[in-house]
Parts: structure tokens; C-alpha cells; sequence
């Protein structure tokens, strides 16, 4: 080898190493960076919810939190199933539920496994408030075409008692229908939905 | 072809227009030239001056794992060993930040103690280094006061009785030592108060000093320049350009000869942190795995090995006063160093045999220390070698100034001596 | 100081820091094995590659140690991953009723309850193998001999006057240990020398110690659970390094052509 200094190869030599020293730097970044997300502990927290619905009457709803966001659980009465299945599609910012988050076996009018359970995460898709329950049909406050349903008195955002986002509403989507699954008729586990087809 | 080049020349053209830029706002380019392109170093450094920028890298490994085992660690008597584990086990990759964390404080005080017995082989703290001696000094005497202060964050047994042990020595100071040691502990123990306050000076208070002193030191060293493995002052004999005729640019030649240095070191950390994380339980001591008992004193209780020197010290005097004024004298006289050696010459290359026998002494009565330091105090034989070897120390520094006075050395070229290898 | 001076060109510098590093690793090193030497004892001879010994390492442990002492810091379905466990083998053999797979192995004890009923509460053992060391668990749990004088009936080579009664003795059956008398006079010590059997166990000594052996082994994996997957990654980063290494004394040497 010669003792002359030889530029291209110094040229190869120093963008060899610039290069392998950066990789070696993105590379040692990569737990740092996936370090932020969950913990096994924050996974076995955020694991699923088992709820016992065996006594939730016709038109009752119950609270449960899962992944720190209130999960609501709701029996329809026929009444309120008929009023969603009759509710024209133009009052309906997303009818079908094209933009909205839910699994594909809650991708359906009723939004639901079955039709009288309605399961869904009561936080408004606009700027995260919950809405209340107003399941009394055409309130003088809300005005008579009111059809039951969900009010976010944040802004004022309307969703139907499929957790759909009315027309109108600052809300872009519709609630937010979470995974899950029935065991047997009268529990539901939120948060594992293994074996549900769509 | 010729476009591509063009277009280059374009780019090049904006991009020194944009320092341009920043230079009139900022002294970019000027800063880069004091410090890196424009500093010249002695072409004749050896493998003893890489550990300054080792030690640079290590505080770059402390600063960044610390900070992300701080978003998981809570600093609280009751959750304290438990977030730990957490961090261990649950938190994604939080093992191998942890144990970079814990590998690194051992690497740091090997590589400081090796850069600080550079400085005693080549003369590095004579004049005119006088003062980067002394940052460098109070450089060390934080880390110690970071690395115990974070010693007690896992609240195992350990650290428990570390602390105890380590706070009470302030209560040998006369007058107002038992008030000192409440003080400092804020409660009548070591306790969650004490945890939390010791928490926040090792997160912040320490780090922030740190830095400080380090950019001081870097400073004080690029206004003196750096010595070299011959002791001799490039500055002294420059070309027509007033460039040394000793130097090399540190960039690229010193950025080039250093990596493969952080390259090694990095191999032999890797080693440690994914095949012997404990190091024998050296560097994570086995009785620490066990949550601190206020009420259970572990059975064989020493400081960490990097403070056991100075320990065997303390231990080797049977008073508690003295033993700590000792300890502390250990380290104070250090401070001095430049006063105390009165010999002209400064690498160890040209100085004569008494120092280098003194040195010789110095470090073996260092590293016994070291090693006493860590044994059982029950053995009347460690206690009888760590006074000898004690003794041997204090007398490196208060013989200096007799025996570098009257030392025989050899002269110094008027050169360094470098022979290419290639 | 002619030699050094020698040396200084003759070897490159990184080559000697190199050494200088490795000698400092090296007498660490055999400073460990001289320390850890002292303790008394019989090998362990764990081996956490060993899936099948940890499985049963694993239900031991659930059958025998989890009435008292807990392994907080562990998680069932880490556990389930890490020795090959499927999930409902895992929930019927290791759970606890009402408990769900990520979550760690707790025990219904409380501590202040157990403190009333042994003195001292049985301390949690998830760390307990790093805290005291495999050989350690092996022998002391070996270690356990008839002792009249005890509140348990026991004693325990290994933790003299042990708060913990024989809980393995059903398997182990029951043990005498015999001690010679060493020296003379004042300076005379009881040496143990070895243990007598007094009534045999359901388990032959063989099969005892195997079935000691796999939960030790079981404890060595439960304070480390990361310890292979650490190895394993270890490989990896050494040879990203002596690559880059390689490429960063290559530049070095090419750069420094220019100093003469």
C-alpha cells in the first residue's frame, strides 16, 4: 500500500463511515423512540373489560370504562331500533359509516353484533367531550326532529341511538364503536373481539 | 456533466451563503476553527489521551439514558425499587436503558480515573494547566456526588446503607455535624425525603454543574493547548504560518484517530451491558436487589468500587473524625498538585527514577486501597495493609515537593518524537 | 524510560488501549469468580435455555413457594411467552382463580399477617435469585435438617435458625446433618460434614435434587426475564461494532497518511 494519500479512496473511507456511523446512531435510537409506547403494564390495564348485562333493562344503559374512555352499553327498546332504521340518510352526516371507526361487524345501521345491544365509546369525535344520554323523542329544546339519541353540550353535536353524527353537528364522525365480543347471551367482553366475523 | 457541476456549485454557493448568514448572527464558523479545524494538537498523542473523549461520550450516555429512566422511575420510598423493576421488565427496551445507566457510571469513573492518571504520567497538570487541573478536579468531586446521590435511587439495600453510611460521615465535622446530617437528609433517616431531594440534585442540579464545568474545561484546555506525551509545548516553535510545527488539526486527524477509540470503548460497553450487566455484582451489587430494610443492616456493606480507595481510607483510622478528615484529605491534595511537584520537566518520558518509583508506589497503593476497600472489615490483616498502603499515599503527595526538587532527569528534545507508521 | 518510547511506535495506540481495556475487564472479572468463590454450597447448574426444566421449574414453583411468597414483579402471560406455555394450559395450571393472564404473580398473603405467623413476612422472589444466587437457592433448599430446639422442627445449613419451615419435606423426606469438631480448646468449631437421611420422601435424593434444580432454575429466569433476549441482541451489536470499527481504523489510517 502506498503511503501517498490516495483521495478517492479517503472519499469511499469517509462516506462509508459517515454512513455506517449513522445507522448505527438511527439504530440505537430505536428503543429510545419505542420505549414511549405502552408498558406490558399499561397493556394489561388497557386489556379487555368483561360486563355483565344480564340485568340491563329495555332503554337502560350502563357505564364502563375501558383504555380510560367511557364505554357505554345500551339496550334498545323495538321503539328506538325502528326510529334508527326509519331515520331518512340526508339527516345522516355518514349513514353507512364509510368514515367512521368501528370493526367491520358493527359497520351496519344499527352499528351493532346485535341489534338490540349497542356498544360504543362515549367521547364526542369532535373535541373529545361526552355526550349525554336525551332518549326523550322531540324535546322543545332540541326541537321536533329530535329522534332520541346522544347531545354533546360542548357544541352542540347530535348523534342518533346508533352513535351516528347528524347534520349539522361540528362533530366529522360518527362514535367510535370499540372491539368486542359476547359470551354467552348476557356478557360482553370489551376489548377482544377473537372469533367475531364481520 | 458539466450541468451536474454547475448546479453543484449552485447549491454549494447557497449553502455558504446561508453560513455566511449565520456567521454575521453567530460565530459558527469561527467556533468550529478555535475548536476543532483550526485547534492543533501534538501529532504524538497515544492511546492515554483518548480518555478525555471517552469521558466526553459516557456523560453524552448518562445525560440521554437518564433522562428517559427519569419518564419511569418515581422517586418515592414506597414505589422507588418497584419502578425500577417496572423499568426493567415492563417498560419496552426499559432493560437496556437502565443497565446503559448503570454500566455507564462504572465506565465513567474507569475512564475518568485513567484520564486523571494520563495527566500524572505526562504532566498535564503543570504549568500553565494549573487551572484545567483544578476544573478538572471539581469535575471529579461532582461525579462522585452524582454517582452517590444516584446510587441511592434504586432504594435497595445498598443504597440504603450507602447512604447511611456516606451521610453520616458529615457528622464528623466538628461543631455542627449532627445538625449538618439532618440537613441533609431532612428527616431524622434516610428517608422518602431524603430519596426525593437526592433525586432532584442528581436529575438536575448535578448534571446542569456538569456540563458547565466540562464546556470550562474544554475551554481552559484549548487556551492552553494540549500537552503531549513528551511534555513539550507545540506552541513554542510555529511555521510561517504560525501553525505548530508539532500540531495536526484535531479535525479531522484527532475526529478520525478518536472514533476507532469510541468505537473500542463502545465494544468493550456493549460487552458489559448485554453479556455481564452485574459485572460480578460490581457494577449492580447483588444485596441491592433487595428493597431497602431501615431495620436489617445487610451483612457485608461497601461503597461502590470506585469510591472504595477513599473508603479503606476512612476505615483504616480508628476515630471517626480523623478518619473522615483523612478521607477528605485524600482528595484536597490532589487539588495541589501543581504546587507540589517542583520538577521542570513534565512527561514521565524525561523525569527521573524517584518519581517514577513515587508514581509507581502511588498507583499500587491506589488501586490495594481499592481492593481493601471492598473486603470485610473483620480481617486484622486488610486493616494493617490498608494503613501501609494509606500511608504510602499521603506520602506521594507530602515527599513531592523534596523529591521532584532534587530529581534527576533526562533532557527534553526540542521536538516531539513521532515516527509515521505507515 | 527508552523502552517506552520503544513501544510507543512499535504498537498502535488504539491496539495498546485495547489492551489496556481488556487487562482492566479481565481482572475484574477473576476478581468476581475469587468473591463469589467464598460461599459454601453446591452447584446449581442452572441453565434457563433449558424450556422444558423451567416449565417445570414454573408449576413447582405455583404448587410449593406461591402459598407464601409472591413473584410481584412477573407477569403470567410474559411467563406463558418466555417458556412456551399456550394460554388456557397456563390459565389451568398456574393461575390463581380470578386472575387474568397480564397480570403478576401476587399472592391473597399480606405481608403484616405473615409477619404474625413467621416472625418475619416470606419476602417476594422475583429477584431472589439475583439478590442471593442460584447456588445459593440450590443448597438452601437442599440444606434443611431436623433441629428439635427450632419452632419448625428444622434447621437450615445455609440460614441458620431460617424463620421458613421444610416445605418440601413430603418430597425430600427428613434430614439429620452431622457435624465433626475441628481444633482444639477454645478455638474448637463445629464443621458440618455431611447430611444422614432419616425418613425417605416420595422422591428419590436424585429426583429431589432435579426437582430443586428446576426451580431454581425457574427463579434464575423469573429475576432476569430478559437475559437471553439480551445475550442474543449482545451478538448483534459486537458485530455492528467490529464493523464499524474496521471502517473507522481504516479512515483513521488513511487520514493520518498525512502526517509525517
Amino acid at each position: 500500500m502506498s503511503d501517498e494519500a490516495d483521495l478517492s479512496r479517503r472519499h469511499f473511507l469517509t462516506i462509508a463511515t459517515s454512513v455506517v456511523g449513522g445507522v448505527g446512531v438511527v439504530l440505537t435510537a430505536v428503543p429510545f423512540v419505542q420505549s414511549f409506547r405502552p408498558s406490558a403494564r399499561a397493556q394489561a390495564m388497557g386489556g379487555p373489560v368483561e360486563v355483565d348485562i344480564s340485568k340491563l333493562e329495555d332503554g337502560a344503559m350502563v357505564r364502563v370504562v375501558w383504555r380510560g374512555r367511557p364505554v357505554w352499553i345500551l339496550r334498545r327498546t323495538k321503539d328506538m331500533i325502528g326510529r334508527i332504521e326509519g331515520e331518512p340518510a340526508a339527516l345522516l352526516k355518514d349513514p353507512g359509516s364509510a368514515e367512521s371507526e368501528q370493526p367491520d361487524y358493527a359497520r351496519n345501521p344499527l352499528r351493532a353484533i346485535k341489534p338490540d345491544i349497542l356498544v360504543v365509546v362515549g367521547v364526542c369525535t369532535h373535541l373529545g367531550c361526552a355526550p349525554i344520554e336525551r332518549f326523550d323523542v322531540a324535546p322543545p329544546d332540541l326541537g321536533p326532529d329530535w329522534p332520541g339519541g346522544f347531545f354533546c353540550p360542548c357544541h352542540g353535536s347530535r348523534f342518533d341511538m346508533a352513535g351516528r353524527v347528524m347534520v349539522g353537528s361540528p362533530a366529522p364522525t360518527n362514535l367510535p364503536i370499540p372491539p368486542y365480543r359476547f359470551i354467552g347471551d348476557h356478557m360482553v367482553m370489551i376489548g377482544d373481539d377473537t372469533g367475531v366475523k364481520a | 456533466m458539466s450541468a451536474a457541476r454547475s448546479r453543484a456549485a449552485v447549491g454549494q454557493g447557497r449553502f455558504a451563503r446561508f453560513i455566511d448568514w449565520v456567521d454575521e448572527r453567530f460565530p459558527l464558523t469561527a467556533m468550529i476553527k478555535e475548536h476543532a479545524t483550526e485547534y492543533y494538537a501534538a501529532k504524538n498523542f497515544n492511546a492515554w489521551y483518548v480518555f478525555g473523549v471517552l469521558a466526553m461520550v459516557v456523560l453524552v450516555i448518562q445525560l440521554v439514558t437518564g433522562i428517559f429512566l427519569t419518564m419511569n422511575y418515581k422517586p418515592s420510598a414506597t414505589e422507588a425499587f418497584a419502578s425500577v423493576e417496572y423499568i426493567m421488565r415492563d417498560v419496552q427496551w426499559g432493560w437496556l436503558i437502565r443497565y446503559m445507566h448503570s454500566t455507564g457510571a462504572s465506565a465513567f469513573f474507569i475512564v475518568v480515573y485513567l484520564h486523571m492518571f494520563r495527566a500524572l504520567l505526562y504532566g498535564s497538570y503543570k504549568n500553565p494547566r494549573e487551572l484545567l487541573w483544578i476544573i478538572g478536579m471539581v469535575i471529579y468531586l461532582a461525579l462522585m456526588a452524582e454517582a452517590f446521590m444516584g446510587y441511592l435511587l434504586p432504594w435497595g439495600q445498598m443504597s440504603y446503607w450507602g447512604a447511611q453510611v456516606i451521610v453520616s460521615l458529615f457528622g464528623a465535622v466538628p461543631g455542627f455535624g449532627a445538625e449538618l446530617v439532618e440537613w441533609i437528609r431532612g428527616d431524622y433517616f434516610i428517608s422518602d425525603i431524603t430519596l426525593n431531594r437526592f433525586f432532584a440534585l442528581h436529575v438536575a442540579a448535578v448534571p446542569l454543574a456538569l456540563i458547565l464545568l466540562v464546556v470550562m474545561h474544554i475551554l481552559a484546555l484549548h487556551e492552553t493547548g494540549s500537552l503531549n506525551p513528551d511534555g513539550i509545548e507545540i506552541k513554542e516553535r510555529k511555521d510561517a504560518r504560525g501553525i505548530p510545527l508539532d500540531g495536526v488539526a484535531f479535525h479531522p486527524y484527532y475526529t478520525a484517530k478518536d472514533l476507532v477509540a469510541i468505537v473500542i470503548f463502545l465494544a468493550l460497553f456493549a460487552a458489559v451491558i448485554f453479556f455481564a450487566p452485574e459485572m460480578g455484582g460490581y457494577f449492580l451489587e447483588h444485596a441491592n436487589f433487595e428493597p431497602a430494610n431501615m431495620l436489617k443492616t445487610p451483612e457485608h456493606i461497601a461503597p461502590v468500587w470506585y469510591f472504595t480507595p477513599f473508603y479503606a481510607i476512612l476505615r483504616s483510622v480508628p476515630s471517626k473524625g480523623w478518619g473522615a478528615f483523612l478521607m477528605l484529605m485524600a482528595i484536597v491534595l490532589l487539588f495541589f498538585l501543581p504546587w507540589l511537584d517542583r520538577c521542570r520537566v513534565k512527561s514521565i518520558r524525561y523525569r527521573g527514577t524517584t518519581y517514577k518509583l513515587a508514581l509507581g508506589m502511588f498507583v499500587i497503593s491506589f488501586v490495594a486501597l481499592g481492593y481493601l476497600g471492598l473486603q470485610p472489615a473483620t480481617e486484622k490483616v486488610y486493616v494493617y495493609a490498608a494503613r501501609m498502603f494509606a500511608s504510602l499515599y499521603f506520602l506521594f503527595f507530602l515527599l513531592m515537593p523534596f523529591y521532584t526538587r532534587a530529581e534527576k532527569t533526562r533532557a527534553v528534545p526540542e521536538r516531539v518524537v513521532y515516527t509515521a507508521s505507515h | 524510560m527508552v523502552k517506552s518510547k520503544v513501544m510507543t511506535t512499535s504498537i498502535p495506540p488504539c491496539q495498546r488501549l485495547l489492551q489496556v481495556a481488556m487487562l482492566a475487564v479481565l481482572a475484574l472479572a477473576s476478581g468476581l469468580a475469587a468473591a463469589s468463590g467464598g460461599a459454601r454450597g453446591e452447584h446449581a447448574g442452572a441453565d434457563i435455555r433449558d424450556v422444558a426444566s423451567l416449565q417445570r421449574g414454573a408449576r413447582n414453583f405455583v404448587s410449593y413457594c406461591m402459598g407464601c411468597h409472591s413473584a410481584q414483579y412477573v407477569r403470567y402471560n410474559r411467563l406463558g411467552q418466555d417458556l412456551q406455555i399456550p394460554e388456557d394450559q397456563l390459565v389451568r395450571d398456574l393461575m390463581f382463580a380470578a386472575q387474568k393472564p397480564q397480570e403478576t404473580m401476587t399472592i391473597a398473603m399480606r405481608p403484616d399477617d405473615a409477619q404474625r405467623w413467621f416472625g418475619v413476612a416470606p419476602p417476594d422472589l422475583s429477584l431472589i435469585a439475583r439478590n442471593r444466587g442460584a447456588d445459593y437457592l440450590y443448597s438452601f433448599l437442599r440444606g434443611f435438617y431436623l433441629d428439635p430446639a427450632r419452632p419448625t422442627g428444622v434447621n437450615n445449613l445455609m440460614l441458620a435458625n431460617a424463620a421458613m419451615p421444610h416445605v418440601l419435606w413430603e418430597l425430600q423426606g427428613t434430614q439429620e446433618a452431622v457435624f465433626e469438631e475441628k481444633g482444639t480448646g477454645e478455638a474448637v468449631q463445629k464443621v458440618f460434614k455431611e447430611f444422614r437421611q432419616v425418613t425417605p420422601g416420595k422422591l428419590s435424593p436424585g429426583e429431589f435434587d432435579g426437582f430443586v434444580r428446576d426451580t431454581v432454575n425457574f427463579l434464575v429466569y423469573v429475576s432476569e426475564p430478559m437475559q437471553l433476549e439480551r445475550q442474543r441482541l449482545g451478538v448483534w451489536v459486537l458485530a455492528f461494532l467490529f464493523v464499524f470499527g474496521i471502517l473507522a481504523y481504516l479512515l483513521k489510517r488513511e487520514i493520518w497518511k498525512d502526517v509525517k
